[in-house]
Order: structure tokens, then C-alpha cells, then sequence
């Protein structure tokens, strides 16, 4: 399984998408590597610099409807190479999230109310997030304030963050 | 309860059901084009999987930089042509016979009623308009296709949009499809297919269904579909014409996709089209729209007539009609991408590129290029684009540019006013 642990990135806004996530003036790159100085570099939101913010974070906390737009997983790459592998909102669009879980990656839904309240209390302050795959909870942390919140990873989805993606468990299955 | 059409052609082309409500499927298209493959393909070489499932049910195009740009995109084009020859993939199309993939499989035939087809771009929902499962994929969905023809979804939930009445002189399937995204909003249809019937959607070509139906994804629809019927079977009918004694047997055969009665919908949502007028999107997502007459005299550096959505034949008459014995306004710059060489071709047989280039216009090869910012048309920062394209995401015809999504008939006129303005006083 992938490290799912970190610190979070969080971006205050709906419907980001994957033209946002990952332009596409760098789909001509070869590798998923070389879409790392990249990630998010089209994305304008009010506090946030795509060149200083992405750096050293392992966690994204949105709202709804991220990676909307076109089907390109150079968006979970872009992320991933830069060492992101967990997005929490609201929800996600549906390829955004299939290449997500396809990768071994994690898409987690939370309520809105409950995205909301971490919004507030956790945004403004260096906050990290500890995952536990088994139990289903995230545990967000910022310095001596704690908060755990369960989430739901079940079935297909799980198979797939275990197998370490779709290519590793249709390959062996189908 | 009874079946949507998704439903029907799920439970004809199950595989699996890996968890509850995860259906794997078996699949009859796997589309592939020159930027969401490579790595595809390169992935399953390096992990000794260098196969295919069935080279025939493969077809791959060369079409969102065509020709290749540089060293990258040439690099891109590479690997797609070697593969296709390693792997025996009859049907490849390259430079010079090429299109925009929504546009040439189509109309090459590939799609029929039922069919369950995957792509690894979001517009592979244009498909459904044929009345079959067309679901935009990832590269590792494109992968498993690939190898396996199989692909994973959530078992389809559907949608009915009801298109009732008769449209307007002057409005088009592209001012249907942003009526409706601006009313279900870019994420009313997450996770859904939807079902586009009524009167307007049956009265419509199949170029038009298409529009309406590569639009679906802007709602965030894993698919839009339309019924078949028997403006389907005679677009189809040089392709199907040997396995069915008549049309009428096709439209039986084809007839078994439609929902049943008693079909089981998450939401009826029901337009009267006869009081929608000619829509242009504002701002950065699609379902910010507003009325053409609103927007009137916005200014526009470029004009943009083309892609999967609005390059095709009957998209380039309209415009031509408008554009006839005119020419674009001074200080304004208007390109037209026909979708596929057949219609470049017949665009030229029918005198539409003569009257496009009298008119000052740039006609390009076919390409995605522009829809996307990534050739053929890119904006400079803080330019404006009026085009028939599909997204008016922030920065995607070019970083720092503008772009307002509209019918070809309402680019045309734009291009000739040289700001934003309703095709009506241009027309007959």
C-alpha cells in the first residue's frame, strides 16, 4: 500500500479541475515524473502558490467535485509524484476517481459538514493527517489538537488500495 | 422495475461483479488515441505484458497534435504507430486520413447501438448518442482495456432528460446541451448516464446528437445517450447494410436498447426547447451560461469553429452560411478545424472552404489542438476566444486566456461582427 500520512494541502474551493490539477500543455510529457514541478500550476486560489504550497505535502483536504473535467491521470500523477496519494471532499468526478483508486490511490468522501468543520478548525494551521486503512478513520493533527473522523473504504475500492492498483488485480484476475 | 438503456447493455456484457454495485464489463471498443496511450502501452511492455485483447476491436487515431508539434508530441505519435503495426491494429488512423476521434470513429462505423466502448478521454461520451455504453477513461482503465477488454464501473444509474418541443430558428443542439448543463449544473449528473429523449432529441441529426451527447461529461455524466432509431440505422447503413436483409430488421435488432417502460430513473427532468434561445458560456465552467443577446458586443481576439464537439459537416454548413460573401471583422482572427479529413474533404467538394478562406478565416488541418491549448490556435494571455469547443476552463485554450463556449452558427456571426452577437441577423 501506498503512505497515505502527512501533512495537508488544503484548497478551499469546488470543482477544481483536472485542467487545474495538471494543464494540458504538459501532456506531452513521456513519464509521470516529469509532471512534478507542475501540479496544480493553473490553479488560482486566493493564499495559494502552486510552486511553494505543493512541496512537502502528502494530503489534499477540498470540497466537492474535485478533478472534474478531462479523463487525464496525469492529474492523480501529478499529485502522486509530488507525494500526494490522498485526497479527501466532498466527492470527486467519476474518472478522477477511478484513476485515483486504479493508481492504488485513495478518493475519500466525507459529509460537506464534516470537510466544513475541518475546513475551520485546521486550514489556517500546519495540519497533518494519519490515516488508518484497516480501522477506516483519518486522525487530523496540529499541534496538540486532535481529531479522528471515520471514513468509508470498502469493497472494490479497498481491493484496489491493497492490490496496489487496477493493472495488479486485473491482470492476475480477468 | 425495468431497464434504462445502460442497464440493458450492462446486463448483456457482464464479466463480473467484484463488489456490490461493481460491475466489470466486457468490452466491444477500446479507442485509443496518441496522448493517453503511450504511457499505457509502454507500461504493460515494461511489466511483460505486451499484448493485446483483440487487435480488431482496437482502433487508434492520431489526433490531439496533428501533425506532431515536436520532439515530444512526435515521440507520442511514435509509440502509438509502432504499437498499432506490432499488434496488427487494422484500423489506425494517421496523419492525412486522421480526425478528431469522436469524429472519425463514428464515422468510420465502429459505433453501434449497444456497443460498450471506452477511451482515454472524457469526451468518449459523444458515442452514446448511437444509443451505446461510451464511458472517457484513464490510462490505467485503458490499460486493462487493452490487454483485457474488460473495464470496472459502478453500475449505472440513469438520468431522463426530456427534450420536448421543437427548437427555434437560430438554435442548435450546442444551445440545447449548454441549456442543460446550465441547469444540472457541472456536477448534477457525477456518477450518472443520462438518457436525452423527447421530441427535439428524436427530430435531431446525428451530428447533433453527438453534440449534445459529448457535452454530458460537462455535467459530469459517465454518459449521455440517446435511443436508437431509424436516423441511427441510416447513418450506420453502409456500414451494417450485410447483416440485416433491411433497415427496418436493423431498427428491431437495435430496438432491444431502449428502456423499458417501467425503467427506473434517479431524476425526470423535462425542457420545453422552444424557449430556449442561443446560450453562451461566461467565466470558467460550463455551466455558467447566459443568452447570447447578453453578451452582445463582447469583444474577441479569436474565433474558433472545430472540434469533437461542433467540427462536424453540418456544423461547417452552418457557419458557412453565415460567413457566405462576408469577411470577419477587422482585428479579429477566426480559425476552422474541420474534424476529419472526410469532411475537410467535403467541405471542400462543397465550396464551405472557399467561403471560410474569402472570409479571412485560418482553415487548419484536423486536430484537437486549440480545445485543449495544445496547438493550432493557442491564446495569448489575456485574449478572449469565442469557440464551439467544449470546456472554458481557466487557461485552457492557452494560460492567462478566456474562452466563451457557443453554437458554430453563433461563432460564425461573432466572427463577422467582430464581437459576441446572435446569429439571427446574419441569417436567412
Amino acid at each position: 500500500m501506498k503512505n497515505f500520512n502527512g501533512k495537508v494541502l488544503f484548497l478551499d474551493r469546488s470543482d477544481i479541475n483536472t485542467d487545474e490539477i495538471i494543464p494540458a500543455r504538459y501532456l506531452n510529457e513521456a513519464t509521470k515524473a516529469a509532471l512534478k514541478p507542475f501540479c496544480l500550476e493553473d490553479l488560482n486560489l486566493a493564499g495559494f502558490d502552486p510552486k511553494k504550497d505543493v512541496r512537502g505535502c502528502s494530503v489534499i483536504v477540498t470540497r466537492d467535485n474535485f478533478g472534474c473535467g478531462s479523463s487525464r491521470e496525469h492529474a492523480p500523477w501529478a499529485l502522486e509524484c509530488n507525494g500526494i496519494n490522498l485526497v479527501i471532499g466532498v466527492g470527486f468526478a467519476r474518472i478522477f476517481r477511478q484513476n485515483m483508486y486504479n493508481c492504488g490511490m485513495i478518493a475519500a468522501e466525507l459529509p460537506a459538514e464534516t470537510v466544513d468543520r475541518r475546513f475551520s478548525e485546521f486550514a489556517k494551521l500546519e495540519t497533518t493527517v494519519t490515516t488508518d486503512v484497516d480501522a477506516g478513520t483519518f486522525t487530523f493533527s496540529s499541534g496538540d489538537k486532535t481529531l479522528t473522523v471515520p471514513f468509508k473504504l470498502e469493497g472494490f475500492d479497498l481491493d484496489l488500495v491493497k492490490a496496489g492498483g487496477w493493472v495488479e488485480y486485473a491482470s492476475v484476475k480477468y | 422495475m425495468g431497464l434504462t438503456t445502460a442497464q440493458k447493455i450492462f446486463k448483456t456484457h457482464a464479466v463480473d461483479q467484484p463488489s456490490d454495485g461493481i460491475s466489470v464489463i466486457r468490452l466491444d471498443r477500446v479507442f485509443c488515441h496518441e496522448i493517453t496511450t503511450p504511457i499505457a502501452v509502454n507500461d504493460l511492455a515494461a511489466r511483460g505484458m505486451d499484448k493485446v485483447f483483440d487487435p480488431n476491436r482496437i482502433k487508434a487515431v492520431i489526433d490531439h497534435v496533428s501533425p506532431a508539434k515536436d520532439g515530444k508530441t512526435a515521440e507520442q505519435g511514435k509509440t502509438l504507430r509502432d504499437w498499432t503495426r506490432r499488434h496488427g491494429i487494422a484500423d489506425f488512423f494517421d496523419i492525412g486520413c486522421n480526425g478528431v476521434c469522436h469524429a472519425i470513429f463514428p464515422e468510420k462505423g465502429f459505433v453501434r447501438p449497444g456497443y460498450t466502448i471506452i477511451m482515454g478521454d472524457s469526451h468518449t461520451c459523444t458515442h452514446g448518442a448511437f444509443g451505446a455504453f461510451a464511458a472517457g477513461v484513464g490510462t490505467t482503465d485503458l490499460e486493462v482495456g487493452i490487454l483485457k477488454g474488460v473495464c470496472a464501473f459502478h453500475e449505472p444509474k440513469t438520468m431522463l432528460v426530456r427534450l420536448n418541443g421543437k427548437l427555434r430558428n437560430g438554435v442548435y443542439p450546442k444551445d440545447v446541451i449548454l441549456n442543460v448543463i446550465k441547469a444540472l449544473t457541472v456536477n448534477g449528473a457525477t456518477g450518472q448516464v443520462i438518457e436525452f429523449a423527447g421530441e427535439c432529441a428524436a427530430a435531431m441529426s446525428m451530428e447533433g446528437r453527438m453534440t449534445v451527447c459529448n457535452m454530458a461529461v460537462e455535467a459530469g455524466a459517465t454518459c449521455g445517450i440517446c435511443y436508437p432509431d431509424m436516423t441511427t440505422v441510416e447513418y450506420l447503413w453502409p456500414f451494417i447494410k450485410d447483416e440485416f436483409s433491411d433497415k427496418a430488421a436493423a431498427l428491431a435488432e437495435y430496438s432491444k436498447y431502449l428502456p423499458d417502460a417501467d425503467a427506473e430513473y434517479t431524476k425526470v427532468i423535462d425542457f420545453d426547447v422552444s424557449t430556449f434561445e442561443p446560450v453562451a458560456t461566461i467565466k470558467y465552467k460550463p455551466d455558467q451560461v447566459v443568452p447570447v443577446r447578453e453578451l452582445a458586443g463582447t469583444r474577441v481576439d479569436q474565433v474558433y469553429i472545430g472540434s469533437c464537439t461542433n467540427g462536424r459537416i453540418e456544423d461547417l454548413r452552418i457557419a458557412a452560411s453565415i460567413m457566405k460573401d462576408k469577411h470577419i471583422a477587422p482585428g479579429i482572427r477566426a480559425v476552422v478545424s474541420p474534424a476529419t479529413a472526410d469532411i475537410f474533404k467535403k467541405a471542400l467538394d462543397e465550396g464551405l472552404l472557399s467561403i471560410f478562406m474569402e472570409a479571412g478565416c485560418c482553415v487548419t488541418n484536423p486536430t484537437c489542438g486549440a480545445c485543449l491549448g495544445m496547438s493550432n490556435g493557442i491564446l495569448a494571455s489575456g485574449e478572449v476566444c469565442a469557440s464551439t469547443t467544449n470546456r472554458n476552463f481557466n487557461g485552457r485554450m492557452g494560460k492567462g486566456g478566456m474562452i466563451h463556449l457557443m453554437s458554430p452558427a453563433t461563432a460564425a456571426a461573432t466572427a463577422i461582427a467582430g464581437h459576441i452577437c446572435n446569429s439571427e441577423i446574419f441569417e436567412g
